[in-house]
């Protein structure tokens, strides 16, 4: 077994070179997928950076999708910091699109800006909420997590199409969504913008919502690292009995981590509904909030880390309807797989390698020091 | 009469629904027993329902398909095994990994070879598991109360619900009465004394995931070979994790776990009963929420009955031999 | 005829970049006692658990009975009459003691034939060596001194001629001890070879004929026990001359300031551990709580301390009261009233071994000023402060941004007990202070603590170690059964005295 000295690793071996590696074989991994599949993983790859890059709305396209895993994203790592596994984004985010849509709706007398200033609100608050069962029967009874938010992940679909079918459904059309928003109510879109600037660009579903996406990653970076509810949390997480010792309570802390990060999963249902739907439309989350808890685990849980990993994942979500569009054997459901491959590589195999690649640098700084 | 026929046909459906939940929490109690968390119930189900039917298409035979399934949930089990045994790593995010990669390339896959969004062909008679029909059923129906109990609540199951019921006893025993069993207890207990016994933690551990992959492929060879004629998109919709919920409630216990499985097959055989039932007093239960009643269940099982400290002592820890 | 039975060469052992076995030779022989004595950290248990084939070797040949043997795990050195008895005990503890003994050893896939046999033999060998145990009852229902028995039948079940065992004392009352000893005795008048590896000096001039000294991972020498004595094995364990009694001032007391008055508490079962107890600890005193583990000393430490709800009864600070079975304060509340808490478990309890060294610095403490403002952390008064007070106590390395993880154990505990003494508390509960520390380590501390109790603070010392709680304790009370069954002043009572108490005799 190689056995490192800790406290001779460089930061960037730990939290830089050993993530790529991991990525790296995540993706070669993922390329034999294609192959097995009867694509070629080159070309694949080919399209993949010209989808995402390659014309400023697809780039645009990427951007949008990124904001969605940054929420996402933050939300699984929040939660994760108090070592709970809110696999329930999808849910809570569904929710918290409902808020979204309710506040906009009814308080639609008041003027804009202080409209989407609830709206946020009721996408965090009722986010939160549904978090909030999971997180008190974890606090109070022990059932763990990762059942109970998936549970409520179902719940939230019946609920949802309950819902849109039976009581705020848009009776005058067939599908089971809601009315529009008022149009005044609708983000400003990354097209407007570049129409004030006099550029005429296609239509993309990128919109203000990726503004928020990094206020909330500076919010989580403050809250969990800079005040003491993070510590709290934090602390919680790697050991309950010692925070107990400190006079830290475990009930108040897995109750507010959790909600705390179904309310950021809830955001989602900002950039969805107020950006991109302007209605609830069934099944809105799409699998985002599953794909957060890959941002998240190769983000190492910092929102230093979820920025890149979530672009990341923008790249391959819109380079991957490219390749969907011009490679009949591949489907959207191909980059769900590339999810799971990656949270086996950045989050459960993590140590595959770490100990032979801190090892080799630990040696060769040794042997510089030396010289 | 009409009554009779009712319940006859309810307690035929909750045996039949219950049958994956019963290979799956029978799978979930040797791998947890051992000391190894697997909420990846979900994703091997549902490869072994994709397996199955992929390999019975192909091969002509659905024990051919079976096989093809036990194969690859066990090498599931072993990735679990290789992650969360051998290099140590978390044992939730390994069951996450797999349950998210399975739904991505199971959907991916059909879709690439049959080109329907995640349908696999139908198969034919050849192809899939029919229903059994135990001996004299026929000529024993019209008796009374019998032929009620022999020939419409017991006769004409497919055969993973023999099985399955066979299941619960032998694994009892297993568990509970050969040294294998004390020693997977013992190792889910405490490993280090396992280890001082002279017997090998990992191997223990990788022996309880083959027998976990074993089983859990039944659950979804049951699926999609069986009950249904193909493989579609997510078709083992949360039973992994319900079964792991009713393994948890039931202290991993075979057979108070079969008795929560028995419970979830009621309700979702209530709840296909009732929709669309007008009910006294309170009318037609819309058919999305009545369909949210197992998940409900699930919730409220384990909110109500789980104690913390039931549980394997070193479930989820991995075994560190050396400081 | 003296035979080897068991002969180690050149045996070396790393942990990372830690030498925990340097070129160990040993041979033991037939039917002997034989002793291995160094601080904690010396290697010791590592050497045994390769002799067991726990760890394996990085290089070196082990022999038994002249034969040279190869250990890919215990089961070869169980094969080859080795048997282990460890410091933590190595059992199922919701499993009965017959199928912990049989675990391994079945001898057949479906219990039958074999496991009636197993039980007649395991009766007989209880007869032979006096053992008394009932093979049917649960471990967790079982005293400390009885499992211990059963880690012992276990090995001779097991076919051991060689038993080893790892400070087997540590948890038992001077009573118990004689017990352990006789019942060694008489193995070994059976011939088996007994390998007794303990840091008290006492037990090796006792029990051993022949005794090893180790120091920092070596051998330093080998030596008849009737040709030496205490003075000169503690000089070989340590490096140099050691003092062995501390130097400590006459006792200046001053007025009662932390008072428990009828107290009573429960564990996470339901279970009541503390009964009626009643305590006094005067400014400038150490009260010593003396007892075996597990009579509760644990749950009225986190009673006190605020972790744990009390059931009934009253606990004082400076004459107001601070907790009854209403209202209690939570251990941050207590410790800005002025009470400090080492745990007993300072890897479980004290420290998040994940943080950072200097967010260990201020745990428990990491809401008041000026290390966090509404909410905000002050991570550079933080940092700041921590260099100070890592100086101060000489926590190795000095740099509060390491992982607190890759600190030693003694220097853990530096961090612990520096951030709890720091803030001058009124009241200080201490629990195993030296628990796992190196000698060096636990001078340093136990200096300390006089100097805490010096300079005016009231002193409650929990610790099994009856030579720690007779070497810093001005009172001593004796807990067993939930109970305080005996309170004395230290000056004039003897560790025996205390043992009775211990074991609940009076």
């Amino acid at each position: 077994m190689a056995t490192v000295d800790k406290s001779k690793v460089p930061w960037w071996v730990s939290n830089l070179i050993v993530p790529l590696v991991n990525l790296t074989l995540a993706l070669f991994v993922s390329g034999l997928f294609i192959f097995i599949a009867g694509e070629n993983p080159y070309e694949a790859v080919k399209l993949i950076i010209y989808g995402s890059f390659g014309y400023i709305e697809g780039f645009a396209y990427t951007l949008y999708y990124t904001t969605n895993f940054i929420f996402t994203g933050l939300a699984f790592a929040v939660a994760f910091h108090c070592r709970l596994f809110n696999i329930g984004g999808e849910g809570q985010a569904y929710i918290g699109g409902l808020g979204v849509f309710l506040v906009a709706i009814n308080f639609s007398f008041l003027p804009v800006p202080i409209v989407w200033f609830l709206a946020v609100g009721g996408a965090v608050v009722f986010g939160a909420a549904w978090a909030f069962i999971p997180a008190y029967l974890q606090a109070t009874r022990g059932s763990h997590v990762v059942i109970t938010t998936i549970m409520f992940n179902f719940i939230a679909a019946s609920l949802m199409v309950f819902l849109l079918v039976d009581v705020i459904r848009d009776t005058t059309q067939m599908g089971p969504h809601t009315v529009a928003l008022p149009k005044e109510q609708w983000f400003p879109s990354f097209e407007d913008f570049a129409a004030l600037l006099g550029i005429k660009i296609r239509y993309s579903p990128l919109n203000i919502s990726f503004l928020l996406a990094i206020v909330a990653s500076v919010f989580v970076w403050f809250l969990v690292w800079k005040t003491r509810w993070g510590y709290e949390m934090r602390a919680v997480g790697h050991n309950t009995q010692a925070a107990i010792y400190a006079g830290i309570s475990p009930y108040k802390n897995i109750i507010i981590a959790m909600c705390i990060s179904g309310g950021l999963a809830g955001l989602l249902g900002v950039n969805e509904i107020l950006g991109v739907h302007h209605k609830i439309v069934a099944g809105f989350p799409a699998g985002y909030g599953f794909t957060g808890i890959a941002v998240a685990l190769m983000g190492r849980n910092h929102p230093i880390g979820i920025f890149p990993a979530a672009f990341l994942f923008g790249i391959l979500y819109q380079g991957g309807s490219e390749v969907t569009f011009d490679m009949p054997n591949i489907t959207r459901y191909m980059f769900v797989a590339v999810q799971g491959v990656i949270i086996l590589f950045s989050g459960a195999l993590e140590n595959l390698f770490r100990p032979q690649i801190e090892n080799f640098f630990v040696n060769r700084l040794n042997l510089k020091a030396n010289a | 009469m009409e009554f009779l026929s009712d319940i006859a046909s309810l307690i035929n459906s909750t045996l039949r629904i219950s049958t994956p939940l019963v290979f799956a929490a029978m799978a979930g109690i040797f791998a947890e027993r051992s000391g190894v968390i697997d909420f990846s119930l979900e994703g091997k189900m549902l490869m072994a329902a994709f397996v199955a039917a992929v390999g019975s298409y192909f091969l002509g035979n659905p024990w051919l398909g079976l096989f093809l399934a036990i194969i690859a949930c066990v090498s599931l089990s072993m990735l679990h095994g290789f992650a969360s045994v051998t290099y140590k790593g978390d044992q939730v995010v390994s069951c996450v990994a797999i349950n998210i990669l399975i739904i991505g390339l199971t959907t991916a896959l059909a879709a690439a070879w049959f080109g329907q969004a995640g349908l696999t062909p139908t198969l034919n008679e050849d192809q899939r598991f029919l229903e059994v029909n135990l001996p004299f059923a026929k000529s024993l129906k019209d008796v009374p109360i019998i032929g009620t109990i022999y020939s419409d609540i017991l006769s004409g199951h497919y055969i993973f619900v023999y099985l399955a019921y066979l299941t619960v006893p032998l694994v009892f025993w297993v568990v509970f009465k050969t040294s294998f069993g004390l020693r997977l207890r013992a190792v889910g207990e405490n490993p280090s004394a396992v280890d001082t016994a002279g017997i090998n933690v990992f191997a223990m551990r990788y022996k309880a995931l083959a027998i976990n992959g074993v089983l859990i492929a039944f659950a979804g060879a049951h699926l999609s070979t069986a009950v249904n004629a193909n493989f579609f998109r997510e078709m083992s919709a949360g039973r992994g994790y319900l079964a792991l919920a009713a393994m948890i409630f039931g202290k991993w216990h075979p057979k108070t776990a079969l008795v929560a499985c028995l419970l979830f097959g009621f309700t979702d055989a209530l709840q296909i009963r009732l929709q669309g039932v007008e009910l006294p007093a309170i009318g037609e239960i819309p058919v999305q929420l009545i369909q949210a009643l197992p998940y409900v269940l699930t919730v409220v099982l384990l909110a109500g009955f789980v104690g913390k400290a039931i549980a394997p002592n070193a479930i989820g820890q991995p075994y560190i031999k050396e400081r | 005829m003296v035979s080897p039975i068991l002969e180690l060469k050149n045996i070396n052992k790393s942990f990372g970049h830690v030498h925990a076995n340097k070129n160990i030779n040993l041979t033991i022989n037939k039917g002997t006692i034989h002793g291995i004595i160094g601080e904690n950290g010396a290697g010791k248990s590592t050497l045994m658990s390769i002799v067991f084939g726990l760890y394996k070797a990085n290089s070196g040949t082990i022999k038994v009975n002249g034969k040279e043997i190869n250990l890919r795990s215990p089961k070869d050195s169980i094969v080859n009459g080795i048997g282990m008895v460890h410091q933590h005990f190595m059992l199922v503890e919701n499993f009965t003691v017959l199928e912990n003994i049989i675990l391994g050893f079945e001898g057949e896939l479906v219990f039958g034939k074999n496991f009636v046999k197993a039980k007649k033999d395991l009766k007989n060998l209880c007869d032979t060596y006096k053992l008394n145990i009932d093979l049917n009852s649960i471990i967790s229902d079982l005293s400390v001194g009885f499992r211990q028995r059963v880690e012992i039948l276990k090995s001779l079940y097991r076919g051991a001629e060689i038993l080893i065992l790892d400070e087997p004392t540590g948890v038992l009352t001077p009573q118990e001890v004689d017990e352990l000893f006789k019942i060694l005795r008489s193995l070994n008048e059976e011939g088996k070879t007994i390998v007794l590896i303990t840091h008290k000096l006492i037990e090796i001039m006792d029990l051993t004929s022949q005794v090893s000294v180790m120091r920092q991972g070596e051998m330093v020498g080998h030596i008849k026990t009737k040709d030496t004595n205490k003075e000169q094995l503690a000089e070989m364990m340590v490096g140099r001359s050691v003092l062995l009694r501390l130097d400590k001032s006459e006792v200046k007391t001053g007025d009662v300031v932390f008072k428990v008055e009828d107290l009573t508490v429960k564990d996470d079962l339901d279970v009541t551990r503390v009964k009626n107890v009643n305590l006094e600890i005067c400014a400038g005193e150490i009260l010593g709580l003396a007892g075996v583990t597990g009579n509760g000393q644990t749950e009225l430490l986190e009673a006190l301390s605020g972790i744990r709800k009390v059931e009934s009864g009253e606990i004082y600070l400076d004459g107001k009261k601070i907790s009854d079975s209403q209202n209690f304060l939570n251990p941050r509340e207590l410790k800005e009233k002025g009470l400090a808490h080492v745990p007993e478990d300072r890897q479980r309890m004290g420290l998040v071994t994940d943080f950072k060294a200097y967010e260990n610095l201020i745990f428990g403490y990491h809401d008041q000023q000026p290390f966090s403002k509404s909410s905000i952390l002050n991570n550079k008064d933080i940092i700041s402060h921590s260099k100070t007070i890592m100086e101060e106590y000489d926590v190795r390395p000095q740099s509060p941004n390491l992982i607190t993880s890759n600190f030693s154990g003694g220097n853990q505990q530096k961090i612990i007990l520096s951030r709890e003494l720091n803030e001058k508390p009124k009241v200080l509960l201490v629990g195993q202070p030296t628990r796992g520390v190196d000698i060096g380590a636990i001078e340093f501390i136990h200096q300390r603590l006089i100097d805490m109790r010096d300079r005016g603070a009231a002193i409650l010392l929990v610790s099994v170690e009856l030579d720690e709680v007779l070497s810093l304790s001005d009172r001593i009370a004796v807990m067993f059964d939930g109970k305080i069954v005996g309170e004395k002043e230290n000056k004039n009572v003897t560790d025996r005295e205390l043992g009775l108490l211990m074991a609940g005799v009076v």
